[in-house]
């Protein structure tokens, strides 16, 4: 039984893929991918390469300049598209603001995701049609959002399901314990999707609980998982799980995916100054795209075809993505005073009034002195 | 497989008592009603509000109650008594005690096209939800560039002259209307509370509303009308040589002292804000024009309150028609004192009168 309701710090992690690319068996799992083809395979490792080429030409972008922040989710491709490419189009993320593959898989275009770190927006693109909430930058604050959400779906009898994605670090935070309380307490259905990779900057876990993550939740009356999140399949195998139960009456669940920043928090982090070199060669050997490519290779199904299409399909992104980029305008200024309010309110339309005039007072006059 | 043993919940606590699940408490339906208020009638401050959440609830399936006690109790003032039995317990919800997660999961409801109404169920209370709504219900509107509306009502009881604990009798409306996204409203009366209410939940912004618990219990006559749009404010007694600005329960005492000026042959305006954002400045401005003197009065803290907000504008609107320096009657700056200093902290009637001598220039 893979449950966690001891007081001891759990050690199991589930797997269906290893290192070195072996499938493994579970048996709770694996009934969750024995539908997964060799089709289904290569595209999941396209989504990885792909995302994984999007993170590294917006940090090439940042360091030219024409980005403000970039938050690199690499090493964490494996939980993000595992459990991304699990989602029904009806249910709702809402997450943090490194899920950047997440948004991939909503079918997000990649220069909006980039809308926000260039400055030019607040919201990269319109929550409600890719029911993809605006990613949260404050700490944990969207799993009370997901759960809230999950409860109107109760409501409202659907059987889609809300899915909260929050790191190590927003474990600590207040809301988080909230949430979990509020999702036990209405039976929500509502996945509590953590990606531990083990530092929120320069904090190591070890700081936000002396106990292991997924041992917390049974003791909110939430059933948990502790899952290689560098390992796709099983990823995704634990998030259809969950999201079963949630569509099937069962209530919340909570996901420990394990995986590892390997890089910087932001590109504004430098995180040789508290991260020992090793540790982060010990994880590169549990790359979760190699260990696909490997699982692939095994099976015969890493052709040059795949290569070479996947490389293609991640040289087009990049392209785009950089092109996009650029090519975003800045906003009208004022836009500045737009949307404050859904409706008309009298202080803020006439700072808007008065500051139109400001602005209409420095325009070109035509020649004339 | 795996659905049952990931069940991990422990079905015993380590005393070996078995948790209560968290079931509503059985409903006795009662008869459907067409509306709350069919003409008028005296109600008390607290049930107008009950009668106006009552329309709104009846007038859109998306109106949910979130809050603390207020099921099967009605809520620690009984603003939602009887709620719970008439709209069932998916409508009328009873939370755990977490204001964070009341405003928060509000958040997520609004993302669903719902119209929550939380209570937090005393003034000082609210600050544990702080962070959700200055961080997120006040900006999903501009942040999503009007994609996504928080059409969230906040109750919150608020204000002090009951003799309570601390964190009862708090006025945090400041913080509020510093706080861009959201309007804010502080009514006075059980008509405003009726209409008001109303107003306020079928609003497509988020509203902070605040009722002015000592208050509560007075009585007056409320029609189902939803009267003048929420954000202008009210002239309770016309005047000529002083403008008096109150809103909440010192709206009443302002009222007192109008009378009390008259028989010393002083013509005291008073005005009701209701709103407090947006102010309604023409109201306001329209006054001092004709008086040439202000006083604002509240039970907040006078540093950072909104009287010297509202004489900041004024100033800069109507300098030319001052005729004396304004004057602020309000709560001193410091935390709210126990209950046997509280008459000391809050500005009453000879304060108030005390005001308006000095903006007069009969007093130093």
């Amino acid at each position: 039984m893979h449950t966690v309701h001891t007081g001891e710090t759990p050690d199991i992690l589930l797997q269906l893929l290893s290192p070195e690319g072996m499938r493994l068996a579970d048996a709770d799992l694996d009934p969750w991918v024995a539908e997964v083809t060799g089709a289904d395979l290569a595209a999941l490792y396209q989504d990885m390469v792909v995302v994984r080429r999007i993170d590294a030409e917006a940090t090439a972008l940042q360091r030219q300049g024409e980005l403000g922040l970039w938050p690199p989710l690499l090493g964490q491709e494996a939980a993000q598209i595992g459990s991304g490419r699990a989602l029904r189009a009806d249910d709702f993320v809402f997450s943090s603001y490194r899920e950047n593959a997440v948004a991939w898989c909503r079918g997000i275009a990649p220069t909006d995701i980039l809308r926000v770190w260039r400055g030019t927006a607040q919201s990269g693109w319109d929550p409600l049609v890719y029911r993809m909430a605006t990613p949260s930058i404050i700490i944990g604050a969207q799993t009370l959002h997901a759960t809230g959400w999950a409860m109107g779906a109760v409501f409202d009898g659907a059987d889609s399901v809300a899915v909260a994605y929050f790191g190590d670090g927003a474990t600590s935070e207040g809301d988080v314990s909230e949430a979990l309380v509020f999702a036990a307490s209405f039976q929500a259905p509502v996945v509590f999707f953590c990606q531990n990779n083990h530092w929120a900057i320069s904090e190591p876990v070890g700081l936000q609980t002396r106990f292991g993550i997924a041992g917390r939740a049974p003791g909110f009356g939430i059933p948990s998982l502790r899952i290689d999140g560098n390992d796709v399949l099983a990823v995704m195998a634990a998030t259809r799980l969950a999201l079963n139960r949630a569509r099937t009456g069962g209530g919340p669940t909570f996901i420990e995916a394990v995986t590892y920043r390997m890089g910087p928090h932001t590109t504004a982090d430098d995180p040789t100054r508290y991260r020992p070199a090793a540790e982060l060669e010990e994880w590169a050997k549990k790359d979760p795209i190699l260990r696909l490519r490997r699982l692939l290779d095994s099976l015969g199904l890493f052709t040059p075809e795949l290569e070479s299409e996947t490389q293609a399909l991640a040289d087009a992104t990049a392209a785009e993505l950089r092109a996009g980029c650029i090519g975003l305008p800045d906003p009208e200024p004022l836009t500045v005073l737009a949307n404050v309010y859904a409706t008309p309110h009298a202080g803020v339309d006439r700072q808007r009034a008065e500051y139109a005039a400001y602005l209409a007072s420095f325009e070109p006059t035509g020649g004339k002195v | 497989m795996s659905i049952e043993t990931i069940r991990s919940a422990p079905a015993t606590r380590a005393n070996g008592s078995t948790p209560v699940p968290a079931t509503p408490v059985p409903v006795t339906p009662v008869s459907p009603i067409e509306a709350a208020l069919t003409d008028t009638k005296t109600l008390t401050l607290a049930k107008a509000i009950n009668a106006g959440l009552r329309q709104s609830m009846l007038d859109d399936p998306k109106v949910v109650l979130l809050g603390e006690d207020i099921g099967a109790l009605g809520g620690v003032f009984r603003v939602t008594i009887d709620l719970l039995a008439e709209f069932g317990p998916n409508r009328v919800v009873d939370t755990p005690l977490a204001e964070s997660a009341i405003i928060g999961t509000a958040v997520g409801l609004a993302y669903r096209g719902y119209r929550p109404v939380c209570e937090i169920q005393f003034d000082g209370f609210i600050f544990p939800g702080f962070d959700q709504i200055v961080s997120q219900v006040a900006r999903f509107h501009y942040r999503t560039q009007g994609a996504l509306r928080m059409p969230i009502t906040i109750r919150v009881p608020f204000g002090g002259g009951i003799g309570a604990a601390e964190h009862h009798s708090e006025s945090p409306e400041a913080y509020f209307t510093h706080t861009s996204g959201l309007r804010v409203i502080a009514v006075s009366n059980p008509q405003d509370a009726y209409s008001l209410i109303r107003q306020a939940i079928a609003s497509d912004d988020p509203v902070l509303f605040f009722e002015p618990k000592r208050r509560y219990h007075v009585a007056g006559p409320v029609t189902p009308q939803l009267g003048e749009p929420f954000e202008s404010a009210r002239v309770v007694a016309a005047g000529t040589d002083v403008t008096l600005i109150a809103y909440g329960a010192l709206v009443t005492t302002a009222t007192d002292a109008a009378l009390a000026a008259a028989d010393e042959g002083i013509s005291v305006e008073v005005i009701d804000l209701r709103s407090l954002s947006p102010i309604d400045y023409a109201a306001v401005e329209a006054s001092v024009r004709k008086t040439g003197r202000l006083v604002v009065t509240h039970e907040a803290a006078r540093s950072g309150g909104l009287g010297g907000e509202i004489i900041a504008e004024v100033t800069e609107r109507c300098f030319d028609y001052l005729e004396a320096a304004p004057v602020r009657v309000t709560g001193f700056d410091i935390p709210y004192p126990a209950a046997k200093l509280e008459s000391h902290h809050l500005p009453d009637l000879d304060r108030m009168l005390d005001g308006v001598d000095r903006v007069l220039g009969r007093r130093r």
